[in-house]
């Protein structure tokens, strides 16, 4: 039931290329060094990664979001955080743009991003508004012409990277979530600055930094969409972002299980490859398993997008599943790697951490069974 | 200018292992790619393109299978591909194979570079570009490192040795490229997809006239007569000694117990 | 013609799957089924355990009158007024397949003012010498060397012709097989002469050195082969012997060279020659610094041979890519090599698989060189080189 089409392998052919060769090798140390790597991301964009599911007329290659998928996956597969940094980029920012901004927000903020010459990022989460996104403190007020927005944001991902940001902040808080509306924020503004940098257990190679809006003056024209729509446009964008996290957690439990097969085969214990024994075999079968389910949620999820149909429920599963499993398979393969893969010199230990925050950000896996129970219940 | 690049598809033979126990090749799961050095001279093609107009035209012998290759050469840019494909062409030596692109470039009219890897890595002789240039009449220049177009001419370095010879010929020309001359680019996105798209014409041995005593097994002087599997060397010793000195030593006295040094 | 599977006879074991080379045969119903990628090279004849693989042979017409062809040639390749190596080698691997055979071995001698390089020839065993000289043969040029080879060919007609694959050999022969339409075998390890039909068998390597192919020019004439250097002995010299010199007028005009010489760039001296080196020091990433390849410049110099480098260290800039052994690189077979932080991968094998003895210097006693490796040492390469570069000086020393 399940073949990618032509177009689709090569793409995949393509991401995987790119990534084993540009992506790979630099990793190990991005990680130990906490280093985000924005000529890879230039790379990576001037190949077009940005812009795959886009409109050729806004930038893009009129491709499918299952294509980009299978690039988020193989980017992922080689760094965690370099593929959120595009996923952060192509689905949370640029998106949002493409699907509520007008036509000049779209060739100004959104077209760089598709194109590869600017790179994006979305900023919902305050320290006070994680899942409750409707607590935003943040706070912008009409003064003629422009709006002067105060606050702040944290765990952005791409931050001080990134040119184009996405920005939420209340502009009526008498009317709860329907008072908070959306903005394109530039980098460059006066009043916006960065806070401090976070030290993750993972995807350490991701710059994830706090934003700190002072007096910042932001044109009418920069607002995204009408007052009080900034929830429904946060909503519809993590609601697609979902599908490139089930494609990241998906790389990552990928990555994690061909290393442990490969692994097994070659380490001898007893005078015999470990995977000989029933024990490790069955735990690889499970792992293999979980892989290929997560797999083909995730697919049709992005399938279903590309068809134009409902996809919330199917994304949220596709996310739910595939983080809950990439956190048990790298886990597993640190177990199948035994000594060695507690050690900093094999990769999985880094899979094990970069897992992690799979279930956690763009909507914490309670949140999605909030929406999955939700579709159910209805 | 009009530059046309021989490519081939192979066995990806790096990946390719030999079973330790049957003495057979394991070839399960190995990709077919383009063959290394031709998607540099491919490569090489572009930037001429890039740098004085013209038009890049790729062309492969080979099955049906082998218009994956071609695509990755649109993908990365290449302008056109064209396959030639026959069960006729089945059982060619480099001669047969020779005679065959020579003549499918002879229809895709006039040239004035054409552009051939080294090797191709499952055949490793070298013997089809020079081949080709021999049927259509060119000089060639073997081993270039680097190329420089300046109006009807072409200078190039070949590698030779220790030495880079530096050489001037009037197009057309038939020029195979070492590994160091140039590195491959990703091909993009939209490449990708307009490459997937691109119709690849098939041409058969009918369409260039082929002399069917010239094609395939008919036009090929040579045959194989076994296949096997190289002898392993055998197995040498690794030294046994508990510091580096002890070692150097053990093995100094080893090389000169064997008449070695 | 066709490799034909019996389906009767077939019991669908499938042991001949993986014996072709080119994925050529499927399973489809409990049978083996030959497909389109098939070359016709019969791998699988002999492997099928009930003979149900068939190659049809070929009626082939006699195209030409093979008996007036008689005579092993070797191309004299000569470089700055000395005769190559490899020729030498040719000669002296010639005169067996010239003996076997019962005809007369010759050298081939193309150049300007090489007169003096003849009698080199006769001391390495050539019966005979075809000179042909002037000043468009100043330099090799492929337009006035194919012209030459092929017409001293067509007049003379040897039975086989062997050229050493060098660049220029390499450069040569495909372009003079091609003018006189006759069969041509890169890169030969092995030579032998089939005891029944007389003909030359030639061994070579393909698929980068994974496997050996043995092949025939059984119709065509004269059978033409390039033969790797530094796998077969250089003949001993002997300067008594003479033979027959035949000069052979050129054809060839100067304005007949298309391709023009301008200059000759000098990039390294002896350290980057390596396919005329005894002794190759070669380094890997196990180097792991570039500063560190002046251990091996150091044993190099102290050896009097060339460094070498991986794929691996010419991709990380460590060295110019003039140095680099393997099958994108050189081809080498010195008499011994050094393989220091080079973990052996197969590419890199098939540049060096010549060499007469291999030394392996690695941290990782697992690593693939050690299979290939005559002697090994487990240890780190910044220690145990400079201990050997000592120990050889030693020894140079010691039997001054």
């Amino acid at each position: 039931m399940f073949e990618l089409n032509e177009d689709q392998k090569m793409m995949q052919k393509m991401a995987k290329e790119f990534a084993d060769k540009e992506v790979a090798p630099g990793a190990e140390h991005r990680d130990d060094k906490e280093e985000f790597s924005r000529p890879l991301y230039n790379a990576m964009a001037g190949l077009g990664m940005t812009g795959i599911c886009f409109p050729e007329k806004y930038g893009g290659a009129d491709g499918d979001l299952l294509s980009y998928i299978l690039a988020v996956e193989e980017i992922c597969k080689a760094d965690a955080g370099i593929g959120i940094a595009l996923s952060a980029s192509v689905s949370l920012c640029a998106w949002p743009i493409y699907a509520f901004g007008s036509e000049e927000q779209k060739q100004k903020f959104m077209v760089p991003i598709a194109e590869g010459k600017k790179m994006g990022a979305f900023g919902l989460t305050e320290a006070g508004a994680g899942t409750d996104a409707s607590a935003q403190a943040s706070v912008a007020v009409l003064n003629g012409d422009h709006y002067v927005l105060n606050g702040s944001k944290m765990f952005i991902t791409n931050a001080s990277e990134a040119e184009i940001y996405v920005i939420f902040a209340m502009t009526d808080k008498s009317k709860g979530t329907r008072g908070i509306t959306a903005f394109i924020i530039e980098k460059d503004m006066p009043g916006f600055t960065f806070g401090k940098k976070e030290h993750k257990m993972g995807i350490r190679s991701s710059k994830t930094m706090e934003l700190i809006f002072q007096d910042v003056k932001v044109p009418v024209a920069n607002r995204l969409g009408k007052e009080g729509e900034g929830f429904k446009i946060a909503m519809a964008t993590l609601d697609g972002g979902r599908i490139g996290v089930a494609a990241q957690a998906l790389g990552i439990a990928q990555a994690a299980l061909d290393a442990a097969i490969k692994y097994s085969k070659e380490r001898i214990q007893f005078g015999k490859a470990i995977s000989a024994n029933q024990a490790i075999a069955f735990m690889l079968a499970d792992m293999a398993l979980k892989v290929d389910a997560a797999r083909l949620l995730t697919y049709r999820a992005a399938a279903l997008k590309d068809a134009g149909k409902s996809y919330g429920k199917e994304a949220a599963m596709a996310k739910l599943y595939a983080s809950d499993i990439a956190m048990e398979v790298t886990t597993d393969a640190v177990q199948v790697f035994g000594g060695y893969g507690y050690s900093r010199e094999y990769p999985v230990e880094r899979l094990m951490r970069d897992a992690k925050i799979t279930q956690i950000y763009e909507g914490t896996n309670q949140v999605q069974r909030m929406v999955i129970s939700g579709a159910i219940l209805r | 200018m009009e530059i046309v690049v021989c490519v081939k598809q192979v066995p990806d033979t790096t990946e390719v292992k030999i079973d330790p126990v049957k003495n057979t090749l394991i070839r399960e799961g190995v990709p077919s790619i383009v063959n290394p050095f031709d998607k540099i001279a491919v490569e090489v093609a572009i930037q001429l393109k890039e740098k004085h107009g013209g038009r890049v035209r790729v062309v492969s012998m080979g099955p049906p299978m082998a218009k994956d290759a071609l695509k990755e050469c649109l993908a990365m840019g290449a302008d056109e591909a064209i396959l030639v494909s026959d069960r006729a062409f089945a059982g060619a030596d480099t001669l047969a194979t020779s005679y065959t692109l020579a003549e499918t470039i002879r229809k895709m009219g006039p040239v004035d570079i054409i552009l051939c890897g080294k090797q191709a890595i499952d055949g490793d002789t070298a013997q089809v570009g020079p081949g080709i240039a021999e049927n259509l009449g060119m000089p060639q220049i073997t081993y270039a490192a680097k190329i420089e177009v300046n109006g009807d001419t072409v200078k190039v370095d070949r590698e030779h040795e220790a030495v880079y010879e530096v050489y001037e010929v009037k197009m057309p020309v038939m020029i195979t490229v070492v590994k160091s001359i140039a590195e491959p680019r990703f091909p993009t996105v939209k490449g990708t997809m307009r490459a997937n798209r691109a119709e690849i014409p098939v041409w058969s041995a009918a369409d260039i006239n082929a002399d069917e005593k010239r094609i395939g097994l008919n036009g090929s002087p040579t045959q194989v007569r076994r296949i096997f599997t190289p002898k392993q060397r055998s197995n040498g010793e690794i030294i046994q000694a508990e510091t580096a000195s002890e070692a150097v030593a053990q093995l100094m006295s080893k090389l000169s117990d064997a008449k070695i040094i | 013609m066709a490799v034909i599977v019996n389906q009767e006879k077939c019991i669908g074991c499938s042991a001949c799957v993986p014996a072709c080379p080119f994925n050529a045969i499927d399973m489809a119903g409990g049978k083996a089924v030959i497909n389109e990628k098939c070359t016709l090279c019969g791998a699988c004849v002999p492997v099928c355990p009930v003979e149900a693989i068939l190659r049809e042979e070929v009626e082939r017409t006699a195209l030409m009158d093979k008996t007036q062809y008689k005579g092993v040639w070797v191309f004299i390749e000569h470089e700055e007024g000395a005769v190559k190596g490899v020729a030498h080698e040719l000669l002296g691997e010639g005169r067996k397949l010239a003996d076997e055979l019962g005809e007369p071995l010759a050298g081939v001698l193309i150049g300007h003012n090489v007169l003096a390089m003849a009698s080199d020839a006769f001391a390495s065993g050539a019966d005979k010498v075809y000179l042909v000289e002037g000043p468009e043969y100043e330099h090799y040029n492929t337009d006035a060397y194919a012209a030459a080879f092929t017409d001293v060919t067509q007049t003379y007609k040897p039975s086989s012709v062997l050229i050493g694959a060098t660049n220029n050999g390499r450069d040569l022969a495909p372009r003079v097989a091609a003018q006189l339409g006759t069969g041509l075998c890169a890169d030969c390890t092995g030579l032998s002469i089939d005891p029944e039909t007389k003909l030359v068998i030639w061994t070579r390597p393909a698929f980068g050195g994974n496997i050996m192919a043995d092949i025939l020019c059984p119709e065509h004439r004269p059978q033409m082969g390039t033969v790797r250097p530094k796998v077969f002995k250089k003949p001993v010299a002997d300067p008594a012997r003479k033979g027959e010199l035949i000069k052979v007028a050129s054809k060839v005009k100067a304005a007949d060279l298309r391709v023009k010489l301008l200059e000759i760039i000098q990039v390294c001296t002896t350290s980057c020659n390596l396919e005329e080196a005894d002794i190759i020091v070669s380094g890997g990433r196990g180097m792991n610094k570039p500063e560190n390849f002046c251990v091996i410049e150091e044993l190099a110099e102290v050896l009097g041979g060339a460094v070498g480098a991986s794929r691996a260290a010419v991709d990380a800039g460590w060295k110019p890519v003039m140095h680099q052994v393997g099958q994108t690189g050189k081809t080498v077979g010195p008499k011994i090599y050094f393989a220091c932080g080079i973990s052996g991968a197969i590419q890199h094998l098939a540049g060096m698989s010549s060499s007469d003895t291999i030394i392996a210097i690695n941290k990782d006693v697992d690593a693939p060189i050690f299979t290939m490796a005559d002697y090994g040492i487990v240890g780190d390469v910044m220690e145990v080189i400079p201990l050997l570069t000592a120990e050889f000086k030693k020894y140079k020393a010691a039997s001054k």
